[in-house]
């Protein structure tokens, strides 16, 4: 069994979840005999290329005088490209917003449908452009290759998923990672966004959901049918204990945020919670980790609430700074307000943190050695936060237990479930 | 002649409502009296009124021949008497008819029998006092929380005169044994010990409205003869069960009313069957053999263990802390601590923190009003941390504890010093070493330092100006223990 699978990053080069998860699911599927093509917009020749053939779209010509690509253009051009949206804030281009250069929509129809075109391969300003010229690059690497299913990942790559679709003849399979309402919120939905995702899951032959909960916005909100979405649970992938030190220069106990401080993840519930439990415990101290759109708007309610010297931001962390701060790290405290999955809380736990979830994320499905509770619930979250720092026996039970949960999220296993759609689909043809 | 034990029992707890940290020396009332109003009304209009007419007019019907035994906790009678007084009222009728055994256990339905003797006694007396408040009957007849027993515990209640005990007929105390025979105590054989046929209990308690069960329905005629086929040595069959079984945890609408009512008409028809009461059973039969338990057993689960209520590291700090208590608590003369000791003390507390039921048992989910065993704890520690507080106040906390020594110890030694002689205080003086004659100095009140400044000379008071320095240093244990050296040598 031969896969196409559309994916808009790989790792190393990763700003989120949805790199994490498609990379896993590779690996994963590899286990079970799955070969695989991997697009990605941008290829930067090291990724790791064990489980799949990575292929880098910036390298594909799209040939526009091929018949089947012609009519997938005229169909797609109800897509504004010259939208200038930011579907997930880059962290790391957060701080430094480009002058946004301004083409004309005949100037863009011509990039787009260039001989060659350079995909950044991020969030940023020309993303509709991108994910146009995606969905072309689609069409082309379908006419090319050889390959029995399709897999897209996420909606910036469900053009290039249909796209494919048509030109093969293939069925398509759309893996909703995160929803524009997960993202964005009721009522700040981008309509093109919610309309090319409908528009994938309504094309596809099945819809695979990271979680019940994602699985049901699909329902309520797109409207999709029921019977052709199935959720298969992220898993993580194991990694092996680095040696990692970090020194605890405070003697307080340490509780972490960790995400982009953006309206989904819902740190000003965390921030409302550190208030209630720093008014009755002078030995913790709250950090939040992570930059976004809300970070001023949270800075000041920290100086509103006087509790700056034992509130603290560290702005973005990755890679090892991450691991050290769960190294100091005595509860870990993920109050998304709408989480499709949350991969973060497994990686706390796999270094013998407490967490606290909220039950608006996929990620509360799975897990059972983990406090959970309502995003909105501050009070429920302080007594949380209070009660692993003070009543140690159950931080020490979601210590003993939680590495062991973890490491039972196997990819290897989700992968498994992903096959059988797959076969489920073929077998329908 | 083979006979028929029915016990059944009752309890509800009085469950804690959502108590935040933020409440801790702010809040001390625990109980969420909404939840345990309305339970109490809507099981006894499901189960206990009903249940409670429906044995009276058997009672009525069949007079001596048929007979019951309850085990109700001192929460529920409480419960009753705050909630429902109307279910009290008719088990006091049920008493009065002379058919039913009331039973003795422990007020709270607590697990005081695993951790502490003395409070274990406490509240089994206190029980039975309550019994015999309410229903004029001296319970001759002991069944423990969740009918757990140890040899230890049967030893234990023996020696509080009682002659028979319930439990669980566990497969695996009884290997190829019998349940249907009286055993006694292994550790005193004048305790008789009655064991439960889980079986036949359960046919009626949990699987009588399961329609994937083979036997389903369930009908008088078919259990009767279960009943009466039943290997002639044998001596009596032990149908212990929940009392809610009727009409709460089977409803009404499952026909066990109908079966309860037409029940003892069809085991009476048989020759070889009647009705009799635990301590009936433990007068009539000879024991066939001592039953050993080293080990506690209740009647929960498949395990049959104890590991519904401790065993996990949150139910055993929970309970651990629990009783960190319980010596200040024998001090203690305030009613409403005494009450919410008695209280937090329930087993249940425990029961809602079991983690078990992740992998199996809806039977768990079904009890607890969190939503979580993680819930339960922390809720059940920040009111246990108030509690505390309270006693700290009341002079009964640990540290007021030492406190209240030391005040004495002070007492002790200055009395002695400001009542006694300027002569007798230099001789004393002489005796202290300068740490002991300082501490007596600067610990001490203005009166006994005019004293001491009248004897002592201008050359030791200064001394002891001099080393002020050191008494500061000192701890309280220090301070303590030279106050304590100082009335040594006084």
């Amino acid at each position: 069994m031969k896969v196409l699978m559309f994916g808009w990053e790989f790792p190393p080069h990763i700003t989120g979840g949805l790199g994490t998860a498609s990379y896993g699911l590779t690996k994963g599927l590899l286990k079970h005999g799955v070969e695989m093509i991997f697009v990605v917009p941008k290829a930067f020749g090291d990724e790791d290329q064990r489980a799949v053939r990575i292929v880098n779209a910036s390298d594909i010509p799209v040939n526009y005088k091929q018949k089947n690509i012609q009519e997938f253009w005229n169909k797609l051009t109800y897509l504004e490209i010259g939208s200038n949206i930011r579907p997930y804030i880059d962290p790391e281009d957060f701080a430094e917003i480009h002058e946004d250069v301004k083409h004309s929509i005949k100037e863009k129809e011509h990039l787009i449908l260039g001989e060659k075109y350079t995909f950044s391969g991020k969030y940023g300003k020309n993303l509709m452009e991108e994910v146009a010229r995606y969905a072309m690059v689609g069409a082309s690497i379908a006419a090319q290759y050889d390959f029995d299913i399709i897999h897209a990942h996420d909606w910036l790559t469900y053009m290039a998923g249909i796209a494919a679709k048509e030109v093969s003849g293939k069925p398509l399979v759309v893996h909703m990672h995160a929803t524009e309402y997960d993202r964005a919120g009721e009522d700040r939905i981008n309509t093109e966004v919610f309309g090319i995702e409908q528009k994938g899951m309504s094309t596809a032959d099945k819809v695979i959901t990271v979680s019940n909960l994602t699985r049901d916005i699909v329902i309520k909100h797109y409207g999709i049918n029921p019977d052709k979405i199935q959720t298969v649970h992220n898993a993580i992938e194991p990694v092996d204990k680095a040696n990692i030190v970090a020194n605890r220069s405070v003697k307080e106990k340490v509780v972490t945020f960790l995400g982009r401080l953006t309206f989904q993840k819902g740190p000003e519930y965390f921030l409302e919670a550190a208030k209630l439990v720093i008014e009755r415990d002078d030995n913790v101290r709250f950090v939040m980790a992570g930059n976004g759109d809300l970070f001023e708007s949270l800075i000041k309610r920290v100086a509103e609430l006087k509790i700056a010297d034992k509130f603290h931001f560290t702005g973005f962390l990755k890679g090892a700074d991450v691991d050290k701060m769960f190294l100091l790290s005595d509860v870990f405290v993920m109050p998304s307000v709408s989480e499709p999955f949350g991969l973060v809380p497994l990686e706390a736990m796999r270094s013998n943190v407490p967490v606290i979830i909220s039950k608006q994320s996929g990620v509360a499905e799975v897990l059972t050695n983990a406090i959970k509770v309502d995003f909105w619930d501050v009070e429920s979250m302080a007594d949380s936060i209070y009660g692993l720092l003070h009543y140690n026996s159950l931080s020490q039970m979601f210590i003993k237990n939680g590495v062991e949960e973890v490491d039972n999220l196997k990819w290897e296993y989700a992968a498994k479930q992903v096959k059988t759609i797959y076969e489920s689909v073929l077998s329908n043809k | 002649m083979q006979s028929v034990c029915l016990y059944f029992q009752v309890h509800q707890p009085y469950r804690l409502k959502k108590y935040r940290f933020f409440n801790l020396g702010n809040d001390h009332y625990y109980y969420d009296d909404y939840l345990n109003k309305s339970i109490m009304e809507r099981v006894a209009a499901k189960s206990y009124i009903p249940m409670n007419n429906l044995l009276l007019d058997l009672i009525k019907k069949y007079g001596k021949k048929f007979k019951v035994s309850f085990s109700i906790s001192g929460m529920a009678l409480d419960q009753f008497q705050e909630y429902t007084p109307e279910v009290l009222k008719s088990f006091k009728a049920l008493a009065q008819t002379g058919n039913v055994e009331f039973l003795a256990e422990t007020y709270a339905h607590s697990l005081a029998g695993m951790k502490s003797k003395e409070e274990f006694i406490r509240q089994i007396q206190m029980h039975q006092k309550r019994i015999k408040e309410l229903f004029g009957l001296n319970p001759q007849t002991f069944r423990n929380t969740e009918l757990i027993y140890s040899d230890d515990i049967g030893e234990t209640v023996a020696d509080l005169g009682f002659k028979t005990i319930l439990t669980e007929g566990a497969k695996h105390i009884l290997g190829w044994k019998s349940p249907n025979f009286v055993y006694t105590n292994a550790i005193n054989p004048r305790l008789k010990v009655l064991l439960r046929n889980f079986q036949l209990s359960d046919d009626i308690a949990f699987r009588f409205s399961n329609q994937e069960w083979s036997e389903w329905p369930l009908t008088t005629d078919k259990f009767s003869d279960w009943l009466n086929n039943l290997n002639p040595k044998e001596q009596v069959v032990n149908l212990f069960m929940d009392y809610e079984t009727f009409g709460e945890h089977q409803w009404a609408e499952t026909g066990i009313f109908e079966f309860m009512r037409n029940l003892p008409e069809k085991i009476l028809n048989k020759p070889n069957l009647s009705f009799k009461t635990p301590s009936e059973v433990s007068k009539e039969y000879q024991p066939i053999a001592a039953i050993q338990v080293p080990n506690a057993i209740s009647w929960a689960d498949e395990e049959r263990d104890l590991t519904a209520w401790l065993g996990n590291e949150i139910q055993d700090e929970a309970f651990d802390k629990l009783y960190t208590v319980e010596t200040a608590m024998r001090n203690c003369k305030d009613p409403v601590l005494q009450k919410d000791w008695l209280k937090l003390q329930a087993s249940d507390h425990f029961y809602y923190m079991c983690t078990k039921w992740f992998s199996d048992g809806d039977v768990h989910e079904y009890f607890t009003p969190y939503s979580s065993p993680y819930e339960a704890f922390i809720n059940f520690m920040n009111i246990l941390s108030d509690f505390y507080i309270r006693l700290d106040r009341a002079g009964l906390g640990r540290r007021k504890r030492v406190n209240k020594r030391l005040e004495i110890l002070q007492e002790d030694v200055f009395n002695i010093v400001e009542k006694c002689t300027n002569v007798k205080l230099k001789q004393i003086i002489k005796e202290l070493n300068t740490d002991e004659l300082t501490v007596l100095f600067f610990e001490s009140n203005q009166n006994i330092r005019d004293k001491i400044m009248k004897v002592i000379g201008k050359k030791n008071l200064k001394k002891i100006q001099d080393l002020r320095k050191n008494t500061d240093a000192l701890s309280g244990r220090e301070i303590d223990e030279y106050k304590e050296s100082i009335r040594r040598k006084i």
